[in-house]
């Protein structure tokens, strides 16, 4: 059959080995070439070879070469493999692969690597970073600093834009602008000095006025320029000095020296920071690998384990409350619509899932309010003033109605279906057999239900799991005990996980993945347990 | 006589029975509908109460509207806010990323499903394993790199839809490519191989032959990948910070935020046209939800 149907193409693959087992090597023995598919793969490959030149410029300019050896390796890979008549699963599986390396697997690797180190706030940057940080913050103003003339400007728009000190030199008139980065003179042509030595205008920089200035005052503050001779801070709004820093780094000891207390931190390589001998630790430290510190600290540490452990009970009890719940309310009801003398189960239909068409996100701030303890619904209605988020139980069971409310339209979509599927045979059968309508939904309806929908709960479980929307837009994890702000009492371990990352306490990157780490193993495990007892998943893999 | 006067009874006592057993059969069912009705529809009652109630506030407003009804909150929504700048934004980003979505993981379902290849069953294990990892978790890591994505090419990076939409595929495949093998699993082989038979290449029998026979599974696939965009608020909200860039979740998020009880008449309002979109999606792909949704559930 190859010979009548294929082209020119198949006299040279066909050679190469034996047709017919297995379907790839068969397709690829009679590749007729169309001419819209040829069309469709030049513009497509020509969309990819645009989207690589785009974005290689940024690269160069930046010169990360690392980058654009991926780029370059990333769209040759693609060009041979869609030039290539070999390799045809591949073909279909790399589109959706490339992201999935890109913006999964990738993330998750970082995360895992970052679980392994101290990094978080203080321990953002390199030692360097860190000295620089300790030298330029400990600046002070000592007699005979150089005072200078201040204008504070701001790159681009004056409320977000990055802030940069115009300064004018008191002895020689010169203007330079000052950041992070350090001072640069600027050109006389380009700047308006006003008599006084302030600057009112430079080309590309917006002076701000007093008031936009004042707004930002913590910001000007905190602004540090490194220069050679220390740091140039400023004082006030429009005067700057040039200080001298009295913490200063020295190689020979590895240490910060204090040239006014004479107070020495020590290096600590292990920890990523400056330890003084009575152990006083200075605020900026550096990234290093601390091991399995994280995880053990989320073990040991009462302060967290206790809290950890609490967190992953309830979180166990939401994920299978959630589940639950709905699918017994969903089943429930489902049974209850299934009839055949019942008429108008369309219209039920339509009416029970609208609050799965209903935008969750807008639904939970809604229930939220509505449980409000001055404002709210259930409260006006029922002449109470329960404060419903806050007490432990209250909210927990408030925050599983809700769930309740959002979930069992779908259950009771997928069981009404599943239902639908079960032959009446069956359960006429058992009637005729003398069986009561509950021995016959026990015996044959339900375990039938079960095994058609028990991959979907699991997938709800693994869902619910890590339902953060369900938890942050109602309770926000609260109500938290007075000891702890770190963990209330709904909280699940993502909840957790993200106020450890993001939260009020300052971040905890390291500790924050770490217990990522733990999150994934937990659901991880559970899934596979379950998955390995429906024994229908089996067959999937044959 | 007697016959007379026992002949409605006996009718009476008929008609007893069968209203009895009707109740006993079918009116019970109709008993746990409504109760089941009401359950569903009172929150989402209050919700159009909060939005008719000319006065805007939470704690104005009553299950039904009593003090007289009114659009204003309606037209504050689109004056004082950028509402319509949100929807569309909303629109774009997951009409897009579901269409794509389930484009990507239909390829791939076909080669897991049709095709035997090396590293298939870990192919498979491992989407399984990486679908168990939320991407939020990884949402330090995300930050970090999307911070230098945004040095270097603005155009996809933060406060872009460009760059949520880009994340948000990292997730297209584990999703979605194990229920669409599923369904393709219960396509008959023949089918293709007697495509193949008659010439047609592969590319021609994934879009001609079985794209068209999964359209069930491709109709729910996309619906529950644009209403769970539609409803993603935690990545969005690190994602997008200027007001123009704002998807529906984090814009609205913002309006109840701060002022809980004031804003409230404008949210509900911004709730029930959100709602639209997805009920349109909705009905567009009724009539294969069901089938789809159980047919995936059989099989995994």
């Amino acid at each position: 059959m190859s010979t009548k149907l294929s082209g020119p193409r198949s006299t040279r693959t066909s050679g190469r080995g034996p047709v017919g087992s297995g379907l790839p090597r068969t397709v690829r023995s009679h590749v007729p070439i169309t001419a819209t598919g040829l069309v469709v793969k030049v513009v497509l490959l020509g969309l990819v070879a645009g989207i690589a030149i785009w974005a290689a410029f940024p690269l160069v300019e930046a010169g990360k070469w690392v980058g654009l050896a991926l780029l370059a390796a990333t769209t040759a890979g693609l060009f041979y493999l869609y030039l290539t008549p070999r390799h045809i699963p591949a073909k279909y599986l790399l589109p959706g692969t490339v992201f999935l390396i890109a913006f999964q697997v990738f993330p998750v690797l970082y995360t895992a690597s970052t679980a392994f180190t101290n990094f978080g706030d203080g321990h953002r940057g390199s030692k360097d970073d860190a000295i620089v940080a300790i030298q330029s913050s400990s600046v002070q103003q000592v007699p005979g600093s150089t005072e200078y003339t201040l204008s504070v400007a701001s790159e681009g728009d004056p409320v977000t834009g990055p802030l940069v000190f115009l300064v004018t030199d008191p002895a020689t008139g010169a203007v330079s602008a000052g950041d992070a980065g350090g001072l640069r003179r600027l050109d006389a042509a380009d700047v308006t000095v006003a008599p006084g030595g302030k600057v009112t205008a430079a080309d590309g920089y917006t002076v701000l006025t007093f008031g936009q200035a004042s707004t930002r005052s913590q910001e000007i503050t905190d602004l540090v320029v490194p220069t050679a001779g220390g740091a140039l801070r400023s004082s006030g709004l429009s005067r700057a000095y040039e200080g001298r820093a009295i913490r200063a780094y020295d190689a020979g000891c590895d240490c910060i020296t204090d040239r006014e207390s004479g107070r020495t931190w020590t290096a600590d390589e292990k920890a990523g920071s400056f330890v003084a001998a009575d152990g006083e630790r200075l605020a900026q430290g550096w990234k290093v690998n601390v091991g399995g510190e994280n995880f053990s600290r989320v073990l040991t540490d009462p302060n967290i384990s206790g809290p950890f452990f609490g967190t992953l009970l309830w979180n166990f009890a939401f994920a299978t409350g959630s589940t639950g719940l709905t699918f017994l309310l969903g089943m429930a009801i489902a049974l209850a619509l299934h009839s055949p003398r019942m008429r108008g189960t369309n219209l039920y239909r339509v009416l029970l899932i609208l609050p799965y068409a209903m935008p969750s996100f807008a639904m939970l701030l809604v229930w939220r309010d509505m449980f409000n303890t001055d404002f709210g619904l259930i409260n006006n209605l029922f002449g109470l003033g329960v404060d419903w988020f806050g007490q432990d139980w209250s909210a927990r069971a408030t925050v599983l109605l809700v769930q309740l409310w959002l979930g069992y339209p779908y259950m009771f979509l997928v069981a009404t279906g599943a239902l639908q599927a079960i032959p009446r045979e069956l359960t006429e059968a058992t009637s005729v057999d003398g069986a009561s309508p509950w021995q016959s939904f026990r015996a044959v309806t339900l375990p039938l239900l079960l095994v058609a929908l028990a991959p979907l709960l699991i997938a709800s479980f693994a869902y619910n799991f890590n339902n953060i929307n369900a938890i942050w837009l109602t309770t926000e994890g609260g109500p938290f005990p007075a000891d702890n702000p770190r963990n209330g009492a709904t909280d699940l371990l993502i909840t957790y996980t993200y106020r450890l990352a993001f939260g009020a306490q300052g971040a905890e990157f390291g500790t924050a993945a770490a217990v990522s780490i733990f999150i994934f193993a937990i659901v991880a495990t559970v899934s596979a347990i379950s998955f390995r007892s429906t024994r229908k998943q089996e067959e999937v893999y044959s | 006589m007697t016959t007379h006067a026992d002949a409605p009874a006996v009718n009476r006592n008929a008609t007893g029975r069968r209203r009895h057993r009707w109740l006993a059969q079918v009116g019970w069912r109709h008993v746990v509908g409504a109760l089941a009705v009401a359950f569903s529809l009172f929150p989402i009652l209050f919700v159009l109460s909060a939005a008719l109630n000319p006065l805007g506030t939470l704690s104005s407003t009553a299950l039904v509207p009593t003090g007289g009804v009114s659009f204003e909150n309606f037209a504050n929504l689109f004056e004082d806010t950028a509402f319509g700048r949100w929807f569309v934004n909303s629109l774009l980003i997951a009409g897009l990323a579901s269409l794509v979505s389930i484009f990507l993981s239909s390829l791939a379902a076909y080669a897991f499903s049709r095709m035997r290849f090396a590293g298939r069953r870990v192919g498979l294990l491992t989407l399984l394993l990486i679908q168990m990892f939320p991407q939020f978790l990884a949402i330090v890591a995300i930050f970090l790199i999307f911070t230098t994505v945004t040095d270097l090419w603005p155009a996809i990076g933060f406060n872009t839809p460009w760059g949520l939409f880009l994340l948000y595929m990292g997730g297209a495949l584990g999703v979605n490519t194990w229920l669409m093998k599923g369904f393709f699993d219960t396509l008959p082989r023949e089918l293709d191989e007697s495509a193949t038979m008659d010439g047609a290449s592969h590319a021609q029998v994934f879009l001609r032959i079985m794209l068209p026979l999964v359209a069930p599974i491709l109709a729910v696939t996309a619906l529950l990948s644009f209403i769970g965009t539609i409803n993603e608020f935690m990545i969005a909200n690190v994602f997008l910070t200027n007001t123009e860039s704002k998807t529906l979740a984090v814009g609205m998020f913002g309006l109840v935020a701060g002022e809980r009880n004031n804003n409230f008449g404008m949210f509900a309002a911004g709730t029930l046209l959100t709602a639209i979109p997805t009920v349109l999606v909705f009905q567009l792909l009724q009539r294969y939800i069901v089938s789809g949704l159980t047919a995936g559930a059989v099989k995994g």
